[in-house]
């Protein structure tokens, strides 16, 4: 009994410390200008406003953005689920000349950095005139090799018997993967899903570097760029946070209880 | 007939041999080339790169090592290098701690645990443009409320992000804030996969809270802990994006990390060379601290 009051007395204040700021930016996001510019700043939204959703929505630019990192982000969740979980399944089940050799390289790139092939492949994407296209945006988030990894792990996992059956009856490699092996990955899926969106969407340095025309921005490099330029209108800075954190928040409550599953099975914790 | 039968035989055995070699590079090129492709194509390239002048226009000339040696005499490099350490220095072991004391307080069977985890997690989902701009908005110090608080406190204001003393510290706390939730979550992992009877048995051999979590539950937290530490330095040893969002490396430069200075010798001042040499650097010196981190614990 006294172990859990000292862990509510040590949890409850660093909680709402952590969550503060967050409820913070949504209420600012329905306060009115003249509210926010006071000092002492206000907490509570007295004059209740959209405005400053208005104010984005009906923008030259936002709608855009989040248009283009709504593409960018699906296209590379998409990429995600099926190359990775393809390769998983092929890297774990099926006997091929030349499979240790490609899964030692595709883990090998794992200890690249990305600083090191930003230069090289803003130069590769130049000369396939890729570079400041959507097209340079996703291309390097079709797959990696966490998620490859994190597929293989768990194709590893599954009982090899559900498979076996199928194949008697007649079922083809590819009919096995689709109709037994991937429903069986959903808790899997749901975790690639959750981290490849929380890597696609929130993506700042590669847009930065790959994307000049305001057109073509995804909304964090958009958030980035117009954060000093719209200095002074915060609900409108704080309406588009808001848009910018909303679906992620929203992945993740979605698949939390599948994460420390997930974390157990890749062997990610050692 | 039988010699129609064999051939038959002989293609079947064929087909038997080539179909899952067929099969399986099917399944895993696609992938393979996308990654493989953009990274170790790019990497040995980029290394290349690093031995001419390029500026990313033109490849350059052919220079040797000579840009690892200009590194060797740049002071706003050096300073890079020192913003960036003691970043990590501040955040590594700020984020593990922190984090192992959370995921010890949320192992515990409480109440509200889901809503505890949740506040922890969710701020680690937030980009480090949304971390900015609320960042820049909350220790603004004029209007935020981070001063409102110290003034109501009686303590004096503070600049904060406009401090060059106090720049790199108040970006190590909003690191913490938005960081602390993967090394919890990891943690929290491990811990439920600690076997209870061992923890019982050393209670019951009469040993303490303390001493329980001394000898039995951080020697199992070992792997987790290794793993966190060389994540977490990678993290910290390639900031950038919150850098970007907030200071933009100022005041006085005090906050230019080493990827913030990278990306400004190759994608403003166009010295891609230069910036592919310092990218190199900083790989080798990742891998070095992977490296004797692992070492270490493997002793």
């Amino acid at each position: 009994m006294k172990r859990r009051s000292l862990a509510h007395l040590f949890l409850m204040p660093l909680a709402l410390l952590f969550v503060a700021p967050l409820v913070w930016m949504v209420l600012t996001a329905f306060m009115p200008d003249a509210d926010i510019n006071t000092y002492p700043p206000k907490l509570w939204p007295e004059h209740f406003t959209l405005t400053g959703f208005e104010r984005i929505l009906t923008d030259d630019e936002y709608p855009l953005w989040l248009a283009n990192t709504v593409v960018v982000a699906g296209s590379a969740v998409l990429g995600h689920v099926v190359l990775c979980s393809l390769a998983g399944y092929g890297f774990a089940r099926i006997e091929f000349r030349g499979r240790g050799l490609a899964f030692a390289a595709v883990m090998a790139t794992i200890m690249v950095p990305a600083q090191v092939l930003m230069i090289p492949t803003f130069l590769l994407f130049k000369n396939m005139e890729l570079i400041d296209t959507l097209g340079a945006a996703i291309v390097p988030w079709l797959a990696s090799a966490f998620g490859v990894f994190l597929m293989r792990q768990f194709f590893l996992s599954l009982p090899k018997e559900l498979e076996e059956a199928a194949v008697i009856d007649g079922c083809s490699r590819l009919g096995v993967f689709f109709r037994v092996v991937l429903p069986l990955a959903r808790p899997a899926l749901a975790t690639l899903v959750v981290f490849t969106l929380l890597g696609a969407w929130n993506d700042l340095i590669w847009p930065l570097i790959a994307i000049s025309s305001e057109s073509r921005y995804t909304l964090q490099l958009g958030l980035a760029t117009f954060a000093g330029a719209r200095h002074t209108e915060w609900s409108a800075l704080m309406a588009g946070n808001v848009v910018a954190v909303l679906p992620l928040v929203a992945a993740f409550v979605l698949a939390q209880r599948h994460f420390v599953a997930t974390m157990s099975f890749s062997g990610l914790k050692g | 007939m039988t010699a129609l039968a064999a051939r038959v035989g002989t293609h079947q055995a064929r087909r038997r041999r080539w179909v899952p070699q067929l099969t399986g590079w099917g399944f895993v090129l696609p992938a393979t080339l996308v990654i493989v492709g953009l990274s170790l194509f790019p990497a040995v390239w980029a290394l290349l790169l690093s031995l001419r002048d390029g500026d990313l226009l033109t490849g350059g000339e052919y220079v040797g090592l000579q840009n690892y040696r200009d590194m060797l005499g740049d002071a706003a490099l050096a300073a890079a290098a020192g913003h960036t350490l003691v970043y990590t220095v501040l955040f590594v072991p700020g984020s593990v701690v922190l984090g192992l004391a959370l995921a010890l307080a949320l192992n515990l069977k409480i109440r509200l645990i889901g809503f505890y985890r949740t506040c922890f997690f969710v701020p680690y989902v937030v980009s480090a443009a949304a971390t900015g701009i609320l960042a820049n908005f909350v220790f603004d110090p004029d209007s935020g409320i981070v001063n409102a608080g110290l003034k109501a406190l009686g303590l004096p204001p503070m600049a904060f992000l406009q401090d060059p003393g106090q720049a790199m510290l108040t970006l190590v706390v909003i690191s913490l804030w938005g960081g602390v939730g993967m090394p919890a979550v990891v943690y929290l992992a491990a811990l439920q996969d600690i076997p209870r009877e061992l923890i019982e048995a050393a209670r019951v051999d009469g040993g303490s809270g303390r001493h329980v979590l001394h000898h039995v539950v951080l020697p199992q937290l070992r792997p987790a802990t290794v793993f966190l530490v060389i994540w977490q330095t990678i993290t910290a040893l390639q900031l950038f994006d919150l850098v970007y969002t907030t200071t933009k490396g100022q005041p006085l430069d005090s906050t230019t990390t080493i990827v913030f200075y990278l990306y400004r010798q190759a994608f403003q001042l166009f010295h891609s060379g230069y910036g592919t040499a310092i990218a190199y650097v900083l790989f080798l010196v990742t891998l070095a601290v992977s490296g004797a981190v692992l070492w270490r614990s493997a002793r």
